[in-house]
């Protein structure tokens, strides 16, 4: 029996906003315990929250550059529970009336393009840490650290319309950037700033009904997310092999063991027992405010691509690459503006600099080769002043140093050597020096033409320029 | 609508409250004469009727995105039941 | 007469001529406590020091001509309004050893117009109830008879000023829980049009309903208080930016050119026939003033019990999930995981009636119920609301009564929470339509009970109300007979 994954998505991503959603606590990452909070972030007994603007407007920008409908009257709602991390003992949420649905991504899964649909975008606040003593002794203890308790989030739930692993990291990837590419979350799944959870079921290929869903959990990453759903996929497929059924519930991905297992918990179904919360007013937005978000959204991540394939005549894998990041899209037009060969440039970040940053697990943004340095260097190719493959050397000095490409050049004598006349007595010395090779590659041994190329690249300390070599090895052999 | 001692169990645990039996017992007869109170509601037609959630009409009020300092740590913990190392600490879970 | 009988205008008099200091003025009221306080049980929280202090501060002040109406009175905070360092226990076990780290908001604005805090005054646990019998710390007697209720929530604020054991008090009204208590102690009480003072620091009860008010021994008094702790509070979404007139300003004997509306289903069944009579009475003394009467209906008026009791426990149930033993307040002891901690502070830490509404909230909010309940009710909600705007298209004020019977024993509504919730029949209309109402005294039962008229206006108009409650009080000695005690 075939089946398809029916799988949805749900990402919370705290917004960059200096302020807490609803008190004027600082967002910032990393102070100590419970030094970020006020009598209203920690629900002492009286105290009112009041809602920060530029999450409002954070969020429309979010639905405008997912092409989602903004309600024009919003409220917002208490979802009410027990945990610990929650002091008011209720989250302010979105429910019945959020900010905005329907809307769309579209995604590049290898060569096919899919739109994913948006159900809806809207705003809540984030609970704090709880962390957990080791034991599960009656007796131990958890601590609450309520820092985090009131970071403006934005919850963007996708239809269930995604069909394959593959196909949610693609969304995930594309929403993110959206995300980012709009300064509104920096996009840390790692440090809890973007986080993913996952509903999926399976059901017959061809059948329209939904099977039953489980709710996935703890996927800290976009490598995770798909690990997480290729499991679970298996797992569930053997369970309706065997005629078992699927239980409703919501399962932890854990990464070390690679499996999802149970939560545990014998909680009630949650019943969350929503209401307008009474302590905010109703959001009221006009065309006039969302005109003006409207214009000032940045180029988002579809149509710089779009625009790079056209203007730039780069191939979509590369143009999807590039705008991947904001940053890096930037970096790769600064080079453009000094250094106009769009692929060559391309292929240069895609294999030289983006291999290096990875190596090193940095972002773009803290490249140590600056895009006019790399430009320049490349501008010294085509001058013939270095050779393709020295520049390659020049380039990793360039990473490492900081310095510019001609000062490394000057510095460690690189510089390409294209005196024909010293080329072909190098030639010659090399051809003399190898009788027997020289013998065998004239009988058929066609493989030894790299060998003399490498041999006088060796005489030369590499500057020998390429062609140069091979035009003259060709006429002396 | 009448609300049975299983619908009190559930409700009580919703609200992390516990009755003894008695006092469950005596809950249901009080919270059904309460309700049927409330079955007068029903005689109203309200299916065209917009329901109020606040009591004025104001609407957008606004902070602007701007820091003011937090509150001392040794203030805020100041009435924790159990603060430890700058934490408040509960019992755990137990699953 | 003594300086703790005087209202807050007369004092203020004294203390402008320099013929009394603050410190005698506190030390007459806190020998008043002394007096009768074993008896009464207004206060939570006394503060003698604190007041001194306070007192000494204002008395300076005075000297050096930088002094307002309020600064160096002494006045009573019901113990529902946060005070910083001072102990805010809301009548709850659950919170009997909280101290707030911030003032409310209309803490500070008396702080800064210099007053003197007296104490933390008694009410039912979380503002819920009628009669402050509901208080974890005991109830609160009534000085007309100590055997009678207060009224409540607010009934230690109201027996306070009526003792005289301060000159002034707040209390909070979310069904009546000021205007009902004012009624009880033959004094005046006034719920302002919601959003006009902030509750910044108001322990919520039901936050879409709840208000700060003052308690006062004349309608002057009243005007005076309100204007202090009116106006807009940034760090309130609920609070309304509009500026504060000075209430006293519209006090006058004048009401030849105002339209009063009484509704017909004022004077319904249930109503004390001493009550009534009483009410009647005070009406045509309006009239005989000048007013024209007019009777205007308020049709949907007769659900709006239902309404309050589905409302006000479902916002209730939600604002007091956050007593859980967490971060501060009661914790019960001996619990080994969290699940259990939870039942045992909450079931331990609150008393009958709130843990009576919170189940009352949650089942209304409940998966399955909150289409008939909560949504139903707050539908019913904006029809009780349209009675009053088409009523106020008809007239400028509405008279009735405050409460359908005088004070009535302690104990003797306890076992009944329906019955005691039809007290507040005429009360709780106002809160949920958000409009100003004010209790003033205008009468006395046979055995010398005090009874209330209640006045009603339309959003953000206290100055008519005042108005009309100040003729009639002119007009009338009711505000000078004290209790004998």
């Amino acid at each position: 029996m075939e089946y398809e994954p029916v799988i949805g998505l749900e990402v919370h991503a705290q917004m960059l906003t200096k302020s807490k959603i609803f008190c004027s606590c600082s967002t910032a990452f990393g102070a100590d315990p419970n030094t970020h909070t006020c009598p209203v972030c920690t629900g002492l007994p009286g105290s009112l929250p009041v809602l920060n603007r530029t999450v409002v407007e954070y969020t429309i920008r979010a639905a405008l550059a997912t092409h989602c409908e903004i309600a024009p009257y919003s409220l917002f709602a208490r979802k009410n529970y027990f945990y610990p991390d929650l002091p008011k003992g209720y989250q302010i949420s979105q429910y019945e009336l959020p900010l905005s649905s329907s809307g769309f991504v579209d995604v590049q899964v290898d060569k096919d393009k899919k739109r994913i649909a948006i159900i809806r975008i809207h705003m809540e606040e984030d609970a704090g840490k709880l962390m957990h003593d080791l034991s599960s002794e009656r007796g131990a203890h958890s601590y609450v650290d309520f820092n985090r308790t009131g970071v403006p989030l934005i919850e963007i739930v996708s239809a269930p319309e995604i069909r394959s692993p593959e196909e949610a990291a693609a969304y995930l990837r594309k929403l993110r950037a959206i995300l980012m590419f709009l300064d509104i979350c920096d996009g840390n799944m790692e440090e809890g700033s973007f986080r993913c959870d996952a509903n999926i079921s399976l059901r017959p290929k061809g059948q329209k009904t939904l099977g039953v869903k489980t709710e996935l959990k703890n996927m800290n990453s976009f490598r995770n997310v798909q690990r997480a759903l290729d499991y679970e996929i298996r797992r569930q497929t053997a369970l309706l092999d065997q005629g078992e059924g699927i239980i409703q519930e919501t399962r932890l991905w854990d990464a070390a063991r690679g499996v999802t297992s149970s939560m545990r918990s014998k909680e009630e179904a949650h019943d969350y027992r929503y209401f307008p919360d009474p302590d905010l007013v109703p959001i009221v937005v006009d065309l006039e405010w969302v005109k003006a978000l409207k214009a000032s959204l940045p180029e988002l991540p579809n149509t710089k691509k779009e625009r790079f394939i056209r203007e730039y005549e780069i191939p979509e894998y590369d143009a999807e690459v590039l705008t991947s990041s904001k940053s890096l899209a930037n970096y790769y037009e600064a080079c453009l503006q000094i250094y106009a060969k769009p692929k060559i440039v391309s292929n240069w970040i895609m294999s030289e600099l983006l291999r290096e940053l990875k190596r090193d697990e940095r972002e773009i943004e803290e490249c140590p080769v600056p895009a006019k340095n790399l430009a320049e260097m490349l501008k010294l190719i085509d001058d013939g002043l270095i050779s393709g493959r020295i520049a390659k050397s020049v380039f990793e000095e360039m990473y490492q140093s900081g310095k510019k490409a001609d000062e490394i050049v000057k510095e460690k004598g690189w510089i390409q050597v294209t005196d024909t006349s010293a080329i072909e007595r190098t030639v010659e010395e090399v051809l003399g020096k190898h009788p027997k090779e020289v013998e065998e590659y004239k009988k058929g041994k066609d493989k030894l033409f790299g060998f003399f190329v490498g041999q006088v690249m060796k005489a030369t300390q590499g500057k020998a320029n390429p062609q140069l070599v091979n035009d003259l090895l060709k006429k002396k052999l | 609508m009448k609300i049975t001692k299983e619908e009190v169990e559930r409700v009580a645990v919703l609200a992390r409250l516990k009755y003894s039996e008695e006092e469950k017992g005596r809950f249901v007869s009080q919270l059904n004469s309460i309700l049927d109170y409330m079955d007068q509601l029903d005689k109203l037609d309200t299916s065209s009727v917009e329901p109020t959630f606040h009591a004025v009409t104001q609407k957008n009020v606004f902070r602007e995105d701007a820091v003011q300092p937090s509150l001392n740590l040794e203030v805020t913990l100041a009435n924790g039941p159990d603060p430890d190392r700058g934490f408040f600490r509960v019992p755990k879970i137990i699953e | 007469m003594e300086l703790y009988q005087m209202t807050a205008h007369q004092l203020h008099e004294l203390l402008r001529k320099k013929e009394v200091t603050s410190q005698e003025i506190t030390q007459s009221v806190f020998d008043r406590v002394q007096q009768v306080e074993d008896r009464i049980h207004s206060y939570i929280t006394l503060l003698p020091e604190l007041a001194m202090k306070q007192a000494q501060e204002a008395d300076d002040r005075i000297r050096k001509g930088d002094f307002g109406r309020l600064t160096g009175i002494p006045v009573a905070i019901k113990d529902l309004i946060c005070t910083q360092g001072i102990r805010t226990t809301c009548g709850s076990h659950i919170l009997d050893n909280f101290v707030p780290n911030y003032d409310a908001t209309v803490t500070m604005k008396l702080k800064k117009a210099g007053a003197v805090f007296v104490g933390k005054t008694n009410m039912d646990e979380f503002a819920m109830g009628s009669s402050t019998e509901n208080s974890y710390f005991g109830p609160t007697r009534n000085p007309w008879d100590l055997e009678r209720i207060p009224g409540g929530s607010s009934g230690g604020s109201a027996a306070s000023v009526a003792a005289g054991e301060c000159i002034l008090s707040l209390g909070s009204d979310t069904g009546g829980s000021i205007r009902q208590p004012a009624a009880c102690c033959g004094i005046v009480g006034l719920k302002p049009t919601y959003g006009r003072v902030s509750r910044y620091g108001l322990v919520a009860f039901a936050s879409s309903l709840d208000q700060i008010g003052p308690f006062a021994k004349d309608v002057r008094d009243a005007a005076l208080m309100l204007t202090a702790i009116s106006g807009y509070e940034p760090r309130d979404s609920t609070s309304i930016n509009l500026p504060v007139p000075d209430y006293t300003q519209s006090l006058s004997h004048d009401v030849q050119s105002l339209v009063l509306g009484v509704p017909q289903e004022a004077f319904g069944e249930g109503i004390d026939p001493e009550v009534e009579a009483t009410v009647r009475e005070a009406i045509r003394s309006l009239e005989k003033l000048g007013a024209k009467i007019v009777e205007v209906s308020l049709p949907h008026s007769q659900y709006a019990v239902a309404v309050y009791y589905i409302i006000a426990p479902a916002e209730a149930s939600s604002n007091l999930a956050r007593y859980d033993g967490v971060k501060y307040g009661f914790r019960a002891k001996g619990s080994h995981d969290l699940l259990e901690m939870y039942k045992e502070t909450r079931s331990q830490g609150f008393g009958s009636e709130v843990k009576r509404r919170i189940m009352l909230g949650t089942y209304a909010l409940s998966a399955g119920y909150y289409d008939a309940y909560y949504r139903k009710a707050s539908q019913v909600r904006t029809l009780i609301g349209g009675d009053f705007e088409k009523a106020f298209g008809q007239c400028d004020a509405l008279l009735l009564p405050t409460a359908p019977t005088p004070a009535f024993k302690l104990g003797e509504k306890v076992d009944d929470p329906l019955e005691m919730y039809l007290s507040d029949i005429y009360t709780i209309p106002c809160n949920l339509a958000g409009l100003p109402g004010i209790s003033l005294p205008c009468g006395f039962s046979q055995t010398g009970l005090p009874i209330g008229l209640q006045i009603l206006g339309n959003h953000f108009q206290e100055e008519k109300i005042l108005r009309v409650a100040y003729a009639y009080e002119r007009n009338t000695d009711h505000h000078l007979r004290k209790p004998n005690l």
